[in-house]
């Protein structure tokens, strides 16, 4: 019999689960197979920041949220089309977020009066009206699993542990996708547990198998590739892309690349993943704790490395004191923020964008830090770059900030042409007839030499101590102090005019309210603003890279709107910078949940204060 | 002397990367133009003159040293050194000369700390350091007190220690930095005294012989906060009696002499008179032992009052350093991994949209 496809444009689906049920990994396979497929895509993991909390309980529950389309979508999707819960937890804590008419995919073997218990429910939802709202497709995933490997020579515990995988391939069968990515993930995932590797491969053959025989579905969709900018192709996550960026600019600038770090969510990837690349001549510290991270990350600057150190907003209130010496000693280092929600430990796993305040305050003394922010998980990559090319141009600490949604999620990158990336230069300071001064400065950029030991001739001694001018020696003058506290604010000031002139998003070229953001909510900002535009309202866009200095046109711009919005993920900490500095009036859009902004919910809160301006 | 013969006599097997000069130093070439800024009579000038005169033995390029501080009296040391110099915050000299001495093996790396410095804010780092075993000399100035704070007990003062801030004695029992060293799994730990020259350029050049994280705790006189914390192991009185030079495999014994001697009892070191038992039970040092349990054992030797004080090489053995196993890591990578940007962001799975099928 064959059934019957039906066509779409996009489609969001939510796998959901326990967080020891494999949801991310089934998720991550998904949108790789999405990614190869061709389809623009968004995800958005969210998980607990307990590894293994307690089994079919609420707080235990993980899911991943991927949109994909047959056009450019920005955000990961609102509410999702299809849900897949693996238990009673994962049906609990989802459906709230499914609007009625769409399907769920639900594990019944999961519904026992146990489970259904741990999470409050008094009766079954499968067997009584609770769900009638919704399509619901029954599967037995644990014990069709179970029945699929048992020639295997897996116990039932182990072979059911492969129930994401068959769920994986249900969903491959329905949505058309290639499956020769994830078989061979799966092989070399498992590459020295074969017997594991061919359970996995068998219970995703089961799990697309039962797609295409079961009445149950009686319809697969198809999703055409996007139309997208001709080019090569990769998914990528923000780790991952600022990792590469990283290593990228190492090669860029013939730097050796080294990070200090200590592992804190959501940086630790990148830990990780630069460790697997000495081959580049990288090399990764893992200090005793925050400080021993920048720390050793500033000694690697002092010796000539492109010196990097990655943490989160607990780990960066630790490394200010070192921020502040990095300040002092006018050397290059890239400190890397993965935000996420605070204060203190706050919520490791989710996002946020609450420490820009941290990064440009939060030291003594008169202390300016440039502060970069990527806006989307490839974007990290171009982030990272920009990063380096300030530490290195103007010999100063940078902040890269990126967050929990960009770290983990991902998007299809275009993969750059090698020849088209900046090109970074370090020129070492060399000896010459006359005295070495460490802090005399290039007219331009003001930065100080970068004289690395080895160097005949350029000893010298420097520290935190306030310095003389030019000589470097400790000075308590009154007026030299004033004029070095001016000399590196100028310093910082002046990378302003590196800056490229911002970019306006106006179709219409008549807005009169413009959409301002920065770091990670580009692409929802982008979504809002289309669906406003759709409904007849001119709304321009634009968004920041860089905070610290501002671009020396973002002044100008501001006033020549009627009105700024500012969506930020924080109670207002750009806004707060822009009306210090501009006496603009930003209008904030304010959110701090832990989650992205949901396009729905910030065209509403955009729509509402576009009223009362007279476009 | 003889920059040659000196330079034959030291093992610079921890210093093999670092490049020589081809002209012979002198002291005063490691000195600056920076007016030392310590107050008069002070131990550090000793530690100073001292090592400006011992580092022309190594015969080392002057470019290629560093020397990196924390904060405090002795944290000013390397402004005063005609080498690189970084002079970096409270407690964190340990971390910074590890970023540094693990990125560039071809520098002989310095720490100057002291006891607030490395124990009390750094104690951290310091543990750290000594069980990673970056190639680094770490010279730790105890003089039991906080000096540049003006005279608050250290971490290393004497229980009940009157000072500005414990005016009824002070309630914490303090480190023995060597144990700490020891029980941090270190690989060379030495102790020496500011006022004996001779013994201190001896322990500062097996120091720098040493392949690895080096710690040699120097007793220093603090004249203005707490003169005399050492006199009893200076004053020719008690110097005898009190202080135990520790040599490799030879007796422990001292004194008059000879007339003292280690030996052990129910599993412990004790000190009795060398006339009062066989010479077969006088304990005899090895520093080299893998065990360290000897090393500690005579750590634990002196009292509050600082009787039986063993100076010299407590522990010295082999152990692969952290900054060349990294560097083989990254040798081996570069032999057999393939360091292709391009392959590296295109990684496994790519797809292509031909410009044929753009907007």
């Amino acid at each position: 019999m064959a059934k019957q496809v039906q066509q779409l444009d996009r489609v969001v689906i939510r796998f959901a689960g326990d967080s020891g049920d494999g949801m991310q990994l089934a998720g991550d396979q998904f949108t790789s197979e999405t990614a190869v497929f061709g389809n623009d895509l968004s995800t958005l993991p969210n998980f607990p920041a307990e590894i293994r909390a307690p089994a079919g309980t609420l707080p235990g529950v993980s899911s991943f949220q991927l949109h994909f389309a047959d056009h450019e979508i920005t955000t990961p999707g609102d509410a999702p089309d299809v849900l897949v819960a693996m238990n009673p937890a994962a049906l609990k804590a989802n459906l709230p977020d499914l609007p009625a008419g769409r399907d769920i995919i639900v594990n019944s073997d999961e519904f026992s009066a146990r489970n259904l218990a741990k999470v409050g429910y008094a009766s079954n939802p499968l067997d009584n009206d609770a769900l009638d709202s919704w399509r619901v497709h029954k599967v037995a995933l644990t014990s069709m699993t179970i029945e699929a490997l048992k020639d295997t020579g897996l116990g039932k515990k182990e072979a059911a542990r492969a129930k994401n995988m068959f769920a994986l391939g249900l969903l491959s069968w329905m949505y058309h996708r290639p499956t020769d990515g994830t078989l061979r993930f799966l092989e070399k995932k498992f590459a020295k547990l074969p017997q594991v590797a061919a359970a996995n491969v068998a219970a995703f053959r089961a799990g697309w198998n039962y797609g295409e025989t079961t009445e149950s579905f009686g319809v697969s969709y198809e999703i055409k590739p996007a139309v997208m900018k001709p080019g090569v192709y990769r998914n990528i996550s923000g780790n991952l892309a600022l990792s590469y960026g990283l290593i990228a600019a190492s090669r860029r600038s013939g730097l050796p690349l080294f990070l200090g770090a200590y592992p804190i969510t959501p940086a630790s990837d990148i830990l990780h993943e630069l460790s697997k690349h000495k081959a580049f001549g990288v090399r990764t510290f893992q200090a005793e704790d925050e400080i021993a991270g920048i720390g050793a990350a500033l000694g690697a600057a002092f010796g000539g490395a492109l010196a990097v150190t990655t943490t989160s907003g607990p780990g960066l209130a630790l490394k200010s004191e070192t921020i502040g010496l990095a300040v002092s000693l006018e050397l290059p280092l890239v400190i890397c923020d993965i935000q996420r929600g605070g204060p203190s430990t706050g919520l490791p796993t989710k996002t946020e964008q609450t420490d820009l305040l941290q990064a440009m305050f939060g030291r003594n003394g008169e202390a300016p830090v440039p502060i970069v922010a990527a806006q989307s998980p490839g974007d990290c990559f171009d982030a990272a770059i920009e990063a380096v090319r300030i530490a290195l141009t103007y010999r100063t600490p940078v902040f890269l900030l990126s967050d929990g949604y960009l770290a983990n999620g991902s998007e299809p990158w275009s993969i750059p042409d090698l020849d088209r990336l900046p090109q970074l230069t370090a020129d070492f300071a060399v000896a010459t007839d006359e005295p070495f001064l460490p802090y005399e400065r290039d007219p331009e950029t003001l930065a100080r030499p970068w004289a690395v030991p080895g160097t005949a001739g350029l000893e010298h001694r420097i520290g935190g101590l306030e310095k003389a001018d030019k000589t470097g020696e400790i000075s308590y003058d009154p007026a030299n102090h004033a004029l070095m506290v001016g000399l590196r604010q100028s310093k910082v000031d002046r990378i302003a005019q590196s800056i490229p002139p911002l970019q306006v998003d106006d179709p219409s070229g008549v807005a009169r309210v413009v959409v301002l953001g920065w770091g990670s909510t580009h692409g929802v900002i982008d979504a809002a603003c289309h669906r406003v535009r759709r409904r007849g309202i001119p709304v321009a866009q634009l968004h920041l890279r860089h905070l610290n200095p501002f671009p020396a046109d973002l002044g100008g711009l501001l006033r020549s709107y009627d009105r700024v919005v500012l969506p930020e993920l924080n109670l207002g900490q750009l806004a707060l910078l822009l009306r210090a500095r501009y006496l603009v009036d930003v209008i904030g859009i304010n959110q701090v949940s832990g989650m992205p902004f949901r396009a729905a919910d910030l065209e509403d809160s955009l729509w509402d204060i576009l009223q009362g301006v007279d476009t | 002397m003889s920059l040659d013969s000196v330079s034959l006599d030291v093992d610079l097997r921890a210093l093999a990367g670092v490049p020589k000069t081809e002209v012979a130093q002198k002291a005063k070439d490691f000195k600056t133009d920076q007016e030392v800024r310590w107050c008069p009579g002070c131990g550090d000038y000793v530690i100073l003159a001292a090592v400006q005169g011992f580092l022309p033995e190594l015969g080392l390029r002057r470019e290629n040293i560093v020397f990196v501080s924390g904060i405090g009296c002795s944290s000013r040391f390397p402004y005063y050194m005609n080498t690189f110099g970084l002079h970096s915050i409270h407690g964190r000299a340990p971390a910074i000369a590890s970023g540094l001495a693990a990125s560039r093996p071809d520098l002989s790396v310095w720490v100057v700390t002291g006891d607030g410095d490395a124990l009390s804010i750094g104690g951290n780092h310091l543990i750290h350091a000594l069980r990673r075993n970056v190639n680094l000399t770490i010279l730790l100035f105890n003089n039991r007190i906080y000096g540049l704070t003006k005279g608050q007990y250290s971490p290393t003062s004497e229980i009940g220690k009157i000072t500005k801030s414990t005016p009824m004695g002070s309630l914490d029992f303090p480190f023995n930095p060597v144990s700490v060293a020891l029980g941090a799994e270190a690989t060379f730990v030495a102790r020496t005294i500011d006022s004996d020259r001779a013994h201190l350029t001896s322990v500062l050049r097996a120091a720098a012989a040493h392949e690895g994280t080096a710690l040699v705790e120097i007793y220093q006189n603090c004249n203005i906060f707490n003169d005399g914390a050492f006199d009893s192991l200076k004053d020719p009185e008690t110097r005898g009696q009190w202080l135990i030079p520790l040599e490799h495999d030879a007796p422990i014994r001292f004194g008059a002499d000879g007339s003292l001697c280690v030996v052990r009892r129910d599993g412990d070191l004790c000190v009795v008179r060398t006339d009062s038992v066989d010479a077969a039970e006088v304990v005899v040092h090895d520093a080299e032992a893998d065990n360290p349990s000897l090393a500690f054992a005579l750590s634990r030797l002196p009292g509050q009052d600082l009787r039986y004080t063993p100076v010299g090489v407590f522990r010295s053995v082999r152990r692969p350093t952290y900054d060349r196993l990294m560097a083989d890591q990254i040798a081996q990578a570069e032999l057999t991994g393939d360091a292709d940007l391009g392959a590296l962001l295109r990684g496994q799975d790519t797809w292509t949209v031909p410009a044929t099928a753009s907007a």
